[in-house]
């Protein structure tokens, strides 16, 4: 309490991290759109198509281990999402949900990697590009499936429902799947981002506060701060793993969906 | 410190609102990895897939023809194996057959071998019987006749003589034999 007494008398109080910590500046000011964030985007491509570029290049019977590392993640995508979710015909969706997995996954993981630290998802844009991109898949596939008037008729009028629900259930499925399907799944991930972003600052920061302050109880409860840092690193990256997944499974379940032919 | 001066400063931005270049970014570099994956990599990976799935496909197939082969094959010796055992033992029941009939033959004839030797002999038997009969008959005549002659042309006074003439006939009989 004295401390804290302290630190407010003299003025120069812990700032949490906020939402503007997000805001990072543009790395050259002659290019206002060149940010930490677009930059990472750009290297999540060059990473991931030169990573799978090289290991899928040889296409061996007996995998080198390279080749068996991006085969694994391959075979993730295809054999335990595309395949177990939309089933028959899975194979025309692979290279989307493929790329997004990997896309997702690595701009989530560059949260945590030293130097380059920041989530890209945590910044709503580029979520909100592949919640469209899902949405206009998913969409387009019903669509082509079952024409548009067909493909409508089944959402807006779910069949087997008596008459009055119906007052009830159009509104509902309408906001579902064109409204609230794409908003979740964008704001699923980046709030996911975001949250796990800005935990981590808190700690690093507030650890790092810690240490440089005059008090001695301040700078001997530093490493814990740091250390709970660690530690919720860690659980970063499950969290990121987890949101990627989340966000290829969803998608397949959309496409799967649009597919059937009974809601 | 030094880090967030810039962020205090700045106005408060929603978070829920994008930046028009992070939508259009996003946009380029996720099309640019899905051509990039699609073109490259989806095939590539299928390619080996499909390769590895007729490896293990094939080599499975071709285990299955073998034992299928080796199967024939047992079944064939199996019956090769029986019909040999039948036909031997069918050797060996026309083989037994066959030694029984030699044997048979082989005593019918031996004992039509000593019937006609036996009848031979007795064949032969009586015809020197009947020789002997007849030359002894022959000779028993001259003989006779031969003796008489002697008693007659001696003198024959007493009865000593007549003894001795008998008994010198039946010893020169017994020379002559």
């Amino acid at each position: 309490m004295r401390a804290l007494a302290n630190l407010h008398a003299a003025g120069a109080g812990f700032v949490p991290p906020s939402t503007n910590d997000f805001n990072l500046p543009p790395i050259s000011d002659s290019v206002a759109w060149l940010t930490k964030p677009v930059l990472l985007v750009f290297l999540s491509v060059i990473v991931v198509s030169t990573f799978f570029v090289l290991s899928s290049r040889k296409a061996a019977v007996v995998p080198s281990r390279l080749q068996f590392a991006g085969e694994s993640v391959y075979a993730f995508v295809r054999n335990d999402l595309a395949r177990d979710v939309i089933g028959h015909d899975f194979m025309r969706f692979v290279p989307y949900l493929f790329t997004l997995f990997t896309f997702v996954l690595t701009n989530n993981i560059f949260g945590i990697v030293p130097l380059l630290q920041f989530p890209a998802m945590s910044h709503v844009g580029f979520p909100y590009v592949l919640a469209i991109f899902s949405f206009l898949v998913f969409h387009y596939v019903g669509i082509r499936k079952q024409g548009l008037g067909k493909y409508l008729k089944e959402i807006a009028f779910m069949p087997g429902v008596p008459l009055p629900v119906y007052i009830l259930l159009t509104p509902i499925e309408l906001a579902t799947f064109f409204i609230v399907r794409p908003l979740t799944l964008s704001l699923r991930l980046f709030a996911n981002m975001f949250a796990g972003h800005l935990l981590l600052l808190v700690f690093i920061m507030g650890g790092d506060y810690m240490m440089h302050d005059s008090h001695l109880i301040m700078k001997l409860f530093s490493p814990f701060s740091f250390a709970f840092g660690i530690a919720l690193t860690f659980f970063e990256f499950m969290v990121q793993c987890l949101q990627a997944y989340i966000f290829t499974l969803l998608t397949a379940l959309y496409i799967a969906g649009a597919l059937a032919d009974e809601h | 410190m030094r880090s967030f001066n810039f962020a205090a400063e700045a106005e408060k931005v929603n978070p829920l609102i994008p930046h028009t270049a992070e939508l259009v970014v996003g946009a380029i570099a996720f099309t640019l990895l899905f051509l990039v994956l699609r073109k490259a990599v989806v095939p590539m990976f299928e390619k080996a897939f499909t390769a590895r799935t007729e490896a293990i496909e094939g080599g499975i197939e071709r285990a299955e023809k073998a034992q299928l082969e080796a199967q024939r094959a047992l079944i064939q010796y199996n019956e090769q194996l029986s019909s040999a055992q039948g036909e031997a033992s069918k050797l060996r029941e026309e083989a037994r057959i066959q030694g029984a009939t030699i044997l048979e033959e082989l005593r019918t004839k031996a004992q039509e071998e000593a019937a006609r030797i036996t009848a031979t002999a007795h064949a032969s038997i009586e015809a020197e019987r009947q020789q002997a009969i007849t030359s002894l008959r022959n000779e028993v005549g001259a003989l006779a006749v031969e003796l008489a002659s002697k008693i007659v042309g001696e003198a024959l006074d007493d009865q000593a003589r007549q003894s001795r003439i008998v008994e010198r006939f039946i010893e020169d009989l017994e020379k002559s034999k």
